[in-house]
This record gives C-alpha cells, structure tokens and sequence, in this order.
C-alpha cells in the first residue's frame, strides 16, 4: 500500500477542515480589496508627481529654461514678444515670507509648548490645549480675510502706509497658522523626555526653569527641530492666505512694509489666465513641479531629524 | 524640594567669616531659608514661568480676538433670508444658499470616494500587513500626501480629473481632488482606532475558526466605529474649509445650482474668496457673515470629533 491507513485518515481529516467554503472566499475578496486601497496611497502620492510633470513637460523638459527659472527675477510671461519665467523673485518672495513667519511662530509656539508640558497645570492646561487645536482648525481662507480685513487696516494706522497687504501681513498671518501645528508637535517632544530625566535633575537640587532649559530641551532638539520643520513646510505651501493677503506683487522684497509675491499664490491667480497646453499653463506646472519637491524635501527631512538621524551614516 | 540641598547653615560660599560674625550669621538664620543663589534660581524661574506663560496668550489671545470681531461684525448679517436665498447685485444682497448647497454635495462626493479607500488602507496597515519595505512606503506615502500643498493638489486635480479622465470642471472633479486631499486623515483616523482594540479580541474570535476577515468584520470593525466616525467628522471639516483645491477643478464664483454631478457649483470657501477679492464695494458685513458660517459649521465639526474622542474613552468597557 502506498501509505498507512493512519496517515491516508489524517489527510482526509486535514482536507475536510480545509474546506473552501464561502468564508474562505470571502476572506480572499477582502483581502484583494484592503490591498488594493493600501496600495492606492502609494498610487496617488506618485500619480499627483507624474501628472504635475506630465502637463509641465514641455516647458521643464528644456534645460535652458530651468536656467532662466531659477535664476531670472523678470516673470512676465504676458510679454507679447518673449515671455519670460524667471521665479526668482517668486522663490524669494516665498522665503521671504516663511522667514517672517518662522520669527513670530517658533519662540511662540516652543514657548506655548514649553509651558503647556512643563508649567501649567490641570484646567488651564486643557482649556489652552483645546483652543490652540481649534486654532489648528480655521480655513487658510478665513485667515486670508482676517489678513485683508482685520490686520491690513491696523497695518496702515500703524504704520502710516497706503496699502495694508504686505510681507508683515502675511508673515503674521502665516505665522499663526502654523504656529498650532508647531506647539503640538514641539509638546509631544517634549512629554517624549522621560520622566526620570527631571526627576534625577530636580533630586540634584535644580529649579523648574533650570531642569527644563539643561535637561529637557536638549534631549527633546530633534523632536522640536522636526517641528520647526514641519511648520516651515506648512508655511511654504501654504496658499489662499498668501494670495490674499502678501499684495500679489511680483518683487524683491526689500521691507516688510512692501507687497511680496510667492510660488503659490502666483500659480493660483495665474491659472485661470492660461489655456490648456500653452506655455504659460506649462510654466506654472514647472512652479508646482518645484513647489513638490521643495516640501517633499522638507517633510523628508523632518523625518529623519525626528527619528534620531538613524540612516544618516 | 531644592532648599535642602544646600544645607550649609546659611554661610553660603564665603566659608567661615570672623568669629563674631559666624555666630550672628548661625543666629540670624536657619538652614531652611533661601540662600541669595536659591534666591536668584527661583527669580529666574518664575521670570522664565511667566515668559512662557506671555508666550501661549500671545497666541492665544489674538485667535480669541479675532473670532470676537468675527462675530461682532458678522453676527448682523446671519439670518433665514441669508441661508436660503440666492445672491444678487453681484453677491453684494441676498444670501449665500448655492454655496452652502454646494459645499455640502461637494463634501458628500468626497467622502463616498475618500472612505471606502482610506477605511480599506486602514484594515490593511492595521490588520494584513506585515512589516516589509511595501508597508514602509505605504506609511511615507501617507505622511507626504498629508504634506502637499493644497494647490499642487489643485494642480493634480486639474491635470488628472478635468483634463486626463476629461470630467471637465465639475463636482466630480473637484471632490475627487479634494478626496485624494483627506485621504490620509480618515486612513491614520481609522487606523488608530483599529489598533486600540486589544489584540486578545482578535485572538478569541481566531481560537473560534473565524477566517481574517470574518474577526474584522464581527470584532474590530464594531469596536472601532466611534473613532472612525471621529476621522470622518475631522475630514468633514477640512474638506468643507478647503478653496485651492476646487478653484480650478469645479468650484465657481457664481454659477446656477447644479444639476448633476458633471456641473459646476459654488462653494462656501469659495464665495468668501469672491465676496473678498472679487465683489466691489460690498456691505461691511457680508464677508465677515460668510466667514463666520464657515467658521461655525468647522468649529461645531471639530467640537463634535473632540466630543466623540471624549465619549469614546469614558465609553471603553476594556
């Protein structure tokens, strides 16, 4: 006989507990579709590069325009006889910005943080963590009218200039759109420093403050740099507040009291002026091309800053 | 408490002085009090206290401010003619009906193509997947789709709905856009809410025979609905907030009420740009009216997820 009869009942008892009836089956089509949308994050996020690239491909297939892209200030393209893209200014106009923005938001939000972890306690320290989320939560497009309708007119009183949509505005009101961001994130570094860190240092006789500025903050830098990152990234994609609030003009911003232009704003008011195809509606995709890997590389960095620089060999 | 380590019977550095002077010193103080250094570190602190303290009013009291304006210059313009009539004289009468229509069919689209997708990511990162280099970069392109700017996402949204799959502008096009856009709240939402039902649930119900699927569907999927009902309230809210995306893929200053799902509408982020930027001369009132719906409907949505999560806590029988 080929095999015992021992072994011939313990395979027919195998196969009848295997049977293929309808749950098994209906655990493969589950299967096949929690896959499918598992594996359409990954479809989408390169799709969004591929498509951005596809409509801006004639114009950044040419390498002698990405010379004049990042290096020429004069962006005309309505110029009749040789539009020009150059997005430096539009480049500048955009750091210029996040730069203004950052020095309001960071010593805001790290303090806030610094406070809400270390300082506050019970309801203040609810209520406070409940209105910044709720800050977290108001359209950039309700921002964009507070730059234009509440700040702009403070602006000119204080000031004593003709138009209220400047660099400030919008680095003030960029600033306190990302500052909820930042806090929240700098406060989970912050509560990540173990609780045996202070305890060791306030056993050695240090004060609150003291234990806070030796032993916390350092421990909790890569957490808090990928903060800082992460609202820098914010910052700089940000759109409809910018558009209505940095003044649209197309400049090198030399004060903060003069209207400014960034990357998108410029691709938001441009759009609706360029036809499929044309060369402008290709330049302002190259503008999108950019404006992607910039905060590709940001949130990249942020990253790896936060998890500790383990691949940085 | 710091005062006990410097027990030094209140000589501080300078060591012993004159006799005379040691003795008035051991009489005038007691090892308890607060030397000058403690003195100056404790100064420091309630000064660094108080920075701090400055800082998160800074931030706090001008959102508070500004929400106060909102009201006050806005809470004249709300009333039933402004939730259900149509604008006219170029926006500056009348009420902002079509947009809120229009956001609300806007909204639905996008969670009917957002959901399933972003629930079904969830079930695969919490429940099938293993950790392989696939899940890794499942988790970076969650992170970074978070992370574009919302007019890349427009662009995209121009490039691949309006133009390539050739729905035109239209709500479909816009809310796919805005569904690609949200995605990755309801996925880490309904993710985390998976993984919070403990582990033993699912092994009991595999000990009875239950296939993979059969636990998720009878064990987790029921314990974990009040969190994904959390991430889908959150990205209500941040759909309805959201202007890039819909300004060129279907979304227009003023248009008629759509009729099908191929049309253009109006949208309520998209009427305050436009009361904003592109009405003349409008009454006072009117765009702050339009900012503070806006802000209402997110601010109650945001309420509503923030109460659920508290719900949700108290409610967990494990």
């Amino acid at each position: 006989m080929p095999q015992s009869a021992v072994t011939q009942r313990r395979e027919d008892a195998a196969h009848a507990l295997d049977s293929r009836d309808a749950s098994f089956w209906w655990d493969l089509i589950a299967r096949i579709l929690v896959f499918t949308g598992g594996f359409s994050v990954i479809l989408f996020i390169t799709s969004i590069f591929i498509f951005i690239a596809m409509q801006g491909m004639g114009f950044a297939v040419n390498p002698s325009n990405w010379e004049q892209f990042l290096t020429s200030a004069a962006w005309r393209p309505s110029y009749e006889e040789a539009p020009q893209y150059g997005a430096l200014y539009l480049i500048l106009g955009t750091a210029s910005i996040t730069l203004c923005a950052m020095a309001l938001a960071v010593p805001l939000s790290i303090g806030s943080a610094i406070y809400i972890s270390e300082f506050a306690q019970g309801r203040s320290k609810e209520w406070l963590k409940v209105i910044i989320e709720l800050l977290a939560a108001i359209p950039s497009v309700v921002w964009g009218m507070i730059g234009m309708l509440v700040f702009a007119p403070i602006i000119t009183w204080l000031f004593d200039i003709e138009f209220g949509l400047t660099l400030l505005n919008a680095g003030i009101v960029l600033g306190l759109m990302a500052a909820p961001i930042m806090t929240t994130l700098a406060e989970d570094a912050l509560k990540a420093v173990p609780e045996s860190y202070r305890e060791a240092a306030e056993a050695l006789g240090a004060t609150r403050w003291q234990v806070v500025w030796r032993v916390v903050m350092p421990h909790a830098r890569p957490g808090l740099s990928g903060a800082v990152l992460l609202g820098v990234g914010r910052a700089v994609g940000e759109t409809m507040a910018v558009l209505m609030v940095a003044g649209g003009s197309i400049r090198l911003p030399t004060s903060p009291l003069e209207p400014v232009s960034a990357l998108t704003a410029t691709i938001a008011s441009e759009m609706p002026e360029t036809a499929k195809g044309d060369e402008h509606y290709q330049a302002l995709f190259t503008l999108g091309i950019l404006l992607f890997m910039i905060t590709f590389v940001i949130n990249f960095l942020a990253d790896r800053i936060i998890r500790g620089r383990r691949s940085k060999r | 408490m710091s005062d006990f380590s410097s027990f030094d019977g209140g000589q501080g550095a300078k060591g012993q002085g004159s006799d005379s002077g040691a003795v008035e010193q051991m009489v005038a103080t007691s090892p308890f009090q607060r030397t000058a250094h403690e003195k100056r570190s404790l100064d420091k602190q309630r000064l660094a206290k108080a920075a701090f303290h400055l800082m998160a009013l800074l931030l706090v009291v001008p959102v508070l401010g500004i929400l106060g304006v909102l009201v006050y210059k806005g809470a004249p313009g709300l009333s039933w003619e402004f939730f259900t009539t149509e604008p006219y004289d170029g926006m500056r009468k009348g009420g902002i009906m079509p947009a809120l229509v229009g956001t609300v069919y806007l909204t639905l689209v996008a969670l009917v193509i957002s959901l399933p997708l972003g629930v079904a990511a969830a079930i695969y990162l919490s429940e099938y997947a293993s950790d392989n280099w696939l899940t890794r970069t499942i988790n970076v392109a969650i992170v970074n789709l978070a992370g574009v700017p919302s007019i890349v996402h427009a662009l995209f949204g121009l490039g691949a709905f309006v133009h390539f799959m050739k729905f035109g502008t239209s709500i479909l096009a816009a809310s796919c856009t805005l569904a690609v856009m949200t995605m990755p709240v309801v996925i880490v939402a309904t993710r985390e809410s998976l993984q919070a039902v403990p582990r033993a649930f699912r092994e009991a119900s595999w000990s009875l025979g239950a296939t993979r699927w059969q636990t998720i569907r009878h064990v987790v999927l029921p314990n974990s609905g009040s969190g994904i009902l959390t991430g889908i309230i959150l990205e209500v809210s941040r759909t309805v907030g959201e202007t890039a995306p819909i300004m060129f893929t279907g979304a227009a200053y003023y248009t008629m009420m759509p009729q099908s799902i191929f049309d253009e509408t109006m949208a309520l982020s998209l009427h305050l740009y436009s009361v904003c930027k592109e009405v003349t001369d409008p009454p006072e009132h009117l765009p702050f009216a339009v900012a503070l719906t806006l802000i209402l409907v997110v601010l109650t949505l945001n309420s509503l997820s923030i109460w659920f999560r508290m719900r949700l806590r108290g409610k967990k029988k494990w």
